[in-house]
């Protein structure tokens, strides 16, 4: 079976997802993390582009176009800043050990491709295939988020996990309306700003950003 | 009012004109939170001439045939549906009627609150009002449950007024709990009655032929739910926490109005919606009914603090309501209609004689405390020489729930106990058997019930003040007379006019049971069923009462006026007395305490024989309070500490919990 040129570009560039994706989950260092971020967000703007390109579907280059301003330039600079104000240890402490969290995540992975395959021969768009990657994503994105104890990772969890949402979006549907993504893309925004406030209160709370300071928080 | 029949629409829309001016009323009082004299000389006096408006209605469209509107307003598909029956405006009557005297009580009873929370009590006092009137208007399930909401709710800001005091606060609490629970039962209980076709309005439900096993399931779903908010035992108990805690006039309209909703709501269900009735269903209301009057009026005679007193004893009232209920149910089924026209004439009779004179009875103890600010009877005394107007007004509430001739009280309860001795044998054996043991419970009841108000009036009103403080009560101001007079005029008018009443209720009870009461005397004498059996003439007996006590003053006067009265050294054993010599509340209810101490657990502090100030404190508590409620709040608190353990505080953990249950979802969804 013969695939077209753009979109076997689409495929590498989801299989480029899954394995930023895979490295986020090994970083050990925050700076490195937020780079991968912005990788990973560059890897999702190029193919959305691509398939906006290949099928003529407009609205999706405004998509990329967020996704680029957002995703790549916007808050990675915002972290950048974030880590550099706050001082944040640059180490990233991870509840399992890497090699563990690794082997969870391969597991996720396959159950996810189980998972979409009955699903994407539903689906009527030509990269339909890509959706177990979309997924697969999602469900590193949380497991990162639950392996790590920084404030600040737990927020780059957050968005890489929204970066396979749309990714799975875009596959299965060719995107939401663009009023949806729009609102998203705000939604993200201010959710970031919110918690970057968020940063700073738990810092001066706790002296830290490390979430086990949080257990106090419970009651009794 | 015949002559008004061809406007038998007009009655509803008037109605629901009503309800609205309430609603604007109360909406209006917070826009005047700065004045207290808009408060009280406009917003609180219209309310009242809604109420006696609301009064007229009900009383005009009790013979009119029912009027149904449906208003363009509630969910869409699911307009509000309201009727105008017989029934509703019989409670109608009651409500405008009771509460219009409540409301010019409070008029004066509310001057010294500060504005602000004057407003706000406005708000819910006039939604309260609104609510109970749309409760009785309401012909969906629906609209039912909301004005029901609107009523639990408004009656929850109005008991915790005083929210900075922590009692009145867990008072407030319970009440909102089991009302909640109350509902909850209603709720489902009109779930099973619109049988699964989605269509919530009781126009459907009367059509709706249901199996004896769902209508029985219904019947005992809303025995709950209205029992919640009836105080029926054993969920009487937020009653003598609530009442006491709300401020008086609150307290008269909750007692004497409120709890009426659920008798409504208990008729409304039973004879109108479900289209069988069984007669084990009367039964166990009848069985209900007595332990629920029994109970409360054993607790009412030991109880020290003059409002809860009062609340216990409406619990009584209750419960001889719903022993009526129960018993108009079993005449019913076994298809003697003429009794069951008496009982629930009886039951109906009683209905509004409670709300006139357990209100009178209420906004007395307000002027009480708002001349004294003392609860406690053990602090009271005397006081019918400082607050005549009070003290005379109260009696004749007094008399009236003890069940003196020529009052109001008297009447409901003779019809009720003459319903019970008339009973010519039913069809089943051993209900022939018990109705002459519930003919005496009742009896007992209204004996001890007259027992309970001696020593509410006694110790209140009568013998010396037991705290040099009470000499400077005042008086009760002229608005909380002219209220406290409508109510006692109302409670005297049932009183002698009973034949007339009995006339102006026959259409509901035409419509409920198929028949009327037959009144076998004239219009002076009231002689149910048969002239032979039992009759009485209010006014006759009033005529007689007041020569014989003008005939024996004049004879007093006459023979020993003038006459040397000679002081003997002894003074029959009372050569000074003090108010600390008097019986006190604790000690006149002490032989019921001796009697009935299985039902009760009493804390008791003995002073020390050398206490130079001796102290004595007695309190008897609810023993179903710690055999049935701590348990199950134990249980509550117990299976939280458990879901307690979800919460660690690690935010890892819970960001494991959502991923499993997404991880689960997908693995759902996928197979």
């Amino acid at each position: 079976m013969s695939l077209s040129y753009p979109l076997q570009v689409v495929n590498l560039l989801a299989a480029l997802l899954l394995l930023i994706s895979f490295a986020m989950l090994s970083q050990r260092r925050v700076v490195g993390l937020i780079t991968l971020f912005a990788w990973q967000g560059a890897a999702l703007a190029a193919s959305t582009a691509i398939i906006a390109w290949s099928t003529g579907q407009h609205h999706l280059y405004y998509s990329a176009a967020l996704t680029l301003i957002l995703k790549v330039i916007a808050m990675p600079w915002f972290f950048y800043r974030i880590v550099r104000q706050l001082d944040v240890n640059r180490e990233v402490e991870s509840m399992l050990n890497i090699p563990t969290t690794m082997l969870i995540g391969i597991v996720l992975v396959i159950f996810s491709f189980n998972l979409a395959l009955p699903i994407s021969q539903m689906a009527g768009t030509v990269m339909r295939s890509t959706l177990g990657i979309a997924m697969a994503c999602v469900l590193l994105a949380f497991l990162m988020m639950i392996t790590r104890r920084k404030a600040i990772t737990q927020v780059i969890g957050f968005l890489a996990m929204e970066n396979g949402l749309f990714f799975a979006a875009t596959s299965a549907t060719y995107g939401m309306p663009l009023v949806v993504e729009l609102g998203v893309a705000l939604d993200v925004l201010v959710g970031v700003f919110v918690l970057g406030i968020f940063f700073f209160q738990i810092r001066e709370s706790f002296e830290s950003l490390d979430l086990k300071h949080m257990e106090k928080l419970r009651e009794k | 009012m015949f002559v008004l029949a061809g406007f038998d629409t007009h009655f509803l829309d008037l109605a629901w004109a009503g309800v609205l001016l309430w609603l604007l009323l109360g909406f209006s009082a917070l826009l005047a939170q700065r004045s207290k004299n808009v408060l009280l000389r406009l917003i609180f006096p219209l309310g009242g001439g809604v109420a006696l408006c609301m009064a007229a209605i009900g009383l005009a469209s009790l013979a009119a045939s029912p009027a149904t509107l449906a208003l363009p307003i509630g969910l869409p598909d699911l307009p509000f549906h309201l009727r105008l029956d017989a029934l509703s405006a019989f409670f109608l009557l009651l409500l405008g009627s009771a509460s219009f005297g409540v409301t010019v009580y409070a008029t004066g009873y509310f001057r010294s609150m500060k504005p602000a929370p004057l407003a706000l009590l406005g708000l819910w006092y006039h939604l309260f009002l609104a609510g109970m009137a749309m409760v009785m208007l309401a012909d969906d399930a629906y609209a039912f449950m909301v004005a029901w909401e609107v009523m639990a709710l408004s009656s929850y800001f109005l008991v915790t007024t005083d929210h900075d005091v922590p009692e009145i606060r867990r008072a407030g609490f319970l009440y909102l709990l089991i009302a909640h629970v109350g509902a909850v039962s209603l709720l489902l209980a009109f779930g099973v009655m619109q049988g699964g076709n989605g269509d919530f309005s009781f126009a459907t439900m009367r059509q709706a032929e249901m199996t004896p096993y769902w209508a029985s399931v219904t019947f005992l779903l809303a025995l709950f739910g209205f029992g919640a908010k009836a105080g029926l035992v054993p969920l009487h108990v937020w009653l003598p926490e609530a009442h006491p805690a709300a401020p008086s006039p609150v307290s008269a309209l909750m007692s004497g109005i409120m709890l009426k909703t659920a008798i409504y709501g208990l008729l409304r269900v039973t004879f109108d919606l479900l289209d069988v009735q069984l007669g084990w269903w009367g039964t166990l209301a009848l069985a209900l009914g007595l332990i629920t009057a029994l109970y409360g009026v054993i607790f009412a005679a030991v109880q020290s603090d003059m409002k809860r007193l009062l609340a216990w004893s409406s619990i009584e009232n209750i419960g001889i309501l719903v022993a009526a209920f129960g018993l108009t149910l079993i005449f019913y089924t076994d298809g003697k209609g003429a009794l069951a026209a008496l009982t629930l004439t009886a039951m109906l009779y009683h209905a509004i004689n409670h709300a006139f004179f357990k209100s009178l009875l209420f906004v007395g103890t307000g002027s009480v405390l708002h001349a004294t600010g003392e609860r406690r009877m053990g602090k009271l005394g005397g006081l019918i020489r400082f607050m005549p107007w009070t003290a005379w007004l109260t009696l004749i509430g007094v008399l009236a729930i003890a069940g003196l001739p020529p009052l109001n009280g008297f009447i409901s309860e003779w019809l009720l106990l003459q319903a019970f001795l008339l009973t010519p044998g039913l069809t089943q054996p051993y209900l022939n058997m018990v109705i002459p043991v519930a003919a005496a419970a009742v009896a007992l009841a209204a004996a001890l019930a007259a027992y309970v108000m001696v020593k509410f009036f006694g110790v209140i009103f009568l013998g010396q003040p037991r705290a040099q403080a009470l000499e400077h009560a005042h008086e009760a101001s002229w608005p909380e007379r002219l209220g406290m007079l409508w109510l006692a005029a109302g409670c005297l008018l049932l009183g002698l006019f009973p034949v007339q009443m009995i006339a102006t209720i026959a259409p509901v009870v035409r419509l409920l049971t198929g028949q009327a009461l037959i009144n076998a005397g004239n219009w002076l004498l009231i002689a149910p069923l048969a002239a032979e059996r039992a009759s009485y003439a209010p006014l006759l007996f009033l005529a007689v009462v007041l020569t014989v006590l003008l005939l024996s003053f004049i004879w007093v006067r006459r023979v020993y006026h003038g006459r040397v009265r000679r002081a003997d050294p002894w003074d029959c054993g009372y050569p000074e007395q003090d108010a600390r010599m008097q019986d006190s509340a604790e000690g006149f209810g002490q032989p019921i305490r001796h009697i009935f101490a299985a039902f009760m657990r009493v804390e008791r502090e003995t002073p020390d024989p050398f206490d130079r100030h001796p102290r004595y404190r007695g309190d008897s508590r609810d023993k179903l309070w710690l055999l049935l409620y701590q348990p199950i709040a134990r249980l509550a608190g117990w299976l939280s500490d458990q879901a307690a353990r979800l919460q660690h505080g690690r935010i890892q953990w819970y960001l494991m919990y959502s991923f499993a249950t997404l991880v689960f979802l997908l693995v759902f969804v996928s197979r």
